[in-house]
């Protein structure tokens, strides 16, 4: 009972957390004007960075750790959801909505089947000998830190960013523009994907 | 306190390398489409910052929308075949799926 209420404790906060976010980066400066501050700047917005750069990680470290493959789900739920506000804070509003609508709204629905329709729904992860919990914690330990250091150390020649401005009507015309062939290329993708998907987990059919 | 490129970019950075983590430690197929699904957003995180602060057109944002289109074909085609696994098999570890061995 009280596993419960911290879960749906838990999800409270995080859609409270993300409308927070996309109102007080994406709307309040809108409805402001000029009077309001630069995004990106304010204290206010460093905050917000740090608490949802901490629900993203939270809920991948979550993905990476827990036992039980449902509670995995949730945590990637917590990741995606937390990435998406991480875009609308870097001004890119189509790109988190559609990472809303595609990975929260169908990518998770996917994957939560999946979970549920396969029984062994508890995770076999414990007695896993050969590359276990400290394998997986020596290769972070490998890879974080060198990672990490080039994200900090290496010149990047980053110009101060912008004002946000909405970016669905840029985005339109360059996929019609200078993206048009990878727009269909990936409407082809989705065809044979939506085809192969059918064809691969639909049941055998006796020839005759 | 100012949030610049190199915050977003170790964000990126953990989402990967978490990703990693799970994609080589768990023996759950769907466990290891859900890192491969991190993986892809520490890439996103990184390309939309990198048009952030870089030259601020949409270029990143055009590039993350094929790597969403991407991740959602991976995850109906690794799913249905996670599916047929489990018909085959009963069973969804990856370590018993060495059918393709004997």
């Amino acid at each position: 009972m009280t596993r419960r209420l911290v879960a749906w404790a838990a999800a409270s906060l995080l859609v409270v957390l993300f409308v927070i976010a996309v109102a007080a980066v994406a709307i309040a400066p809108a409805m402001d004007g000029a009077a309001a501050p630069r995004p990106g700047q304010g204290g206010f917005a460093a905050g917000a960075f740090y608490a949802l750069a901490a629900v993203t990680l939270g809920g991948a470290a979550f993905v990476a750790l827990a036992r039980n493959i449902l509670y995995s789900a949730v945590g990637l739920l917590a990741s995606l959801l937390g990435a998406g506000a991480l875009y609308v804070l870097l001004s890119a509003d189509f790109v988190a909505i559609v990472q809303l609508l595609v990975y929260v709204g169908g990518v998770m629905v996917l994957v939560l089947f999946a979970v549920m329709l396969t029984n062994k729904i508890t995770e076999v992860n414990v007695s896993n000998r050969s590359f276990g919990l400290f394998g997986g914690l020596l290769l972070f330990v490998a890879m974080a830190p060198v990672l990490v250091a080039v994200a900090l150390l290496a010149p990047w020649r980053a110009r101060p960013p912008g004002p946000m401005e909405p970016t669905t009507a840029a985005i339109g015309d360059a996929l019609l523009t200078r993206w048009l062939l990878p727009f269909e290329v990936a409407s082809l993708v989705l065809l044979a994907t939506l085809v192969g998907a059918v064809v691969i987990a639909r049941k055998e059919l006796k020839a005759d | 306190m100012t949030i610049t490129l190199a915050h977003y970019l170790v964000v990126g950075a953990l989402l990967f390398a978490l990703g990693l983590v799970t994609v080589s430690t768990r023996r759950n197929a769907v466990g290891v489409l859900m890192g491969v699904e991190l993986i892809l957003n520490g890439a996103n995180v990184n390309f939309v910052a990198f048009e952030r602060f870089g030259n601020g057109l949409v270029g990143g944002h055009v590039f993350a929308l094929f790597v969403i289109v991407l991740a959602a074909a991976e995850a109906a085609v690794g799913l249905a075949i996670v599916l047929a696994l489990f018909q085959t098999s009963k069973s969804i570890d990856v370590r018993q799926a060495d059918l393709l061995r004997e």
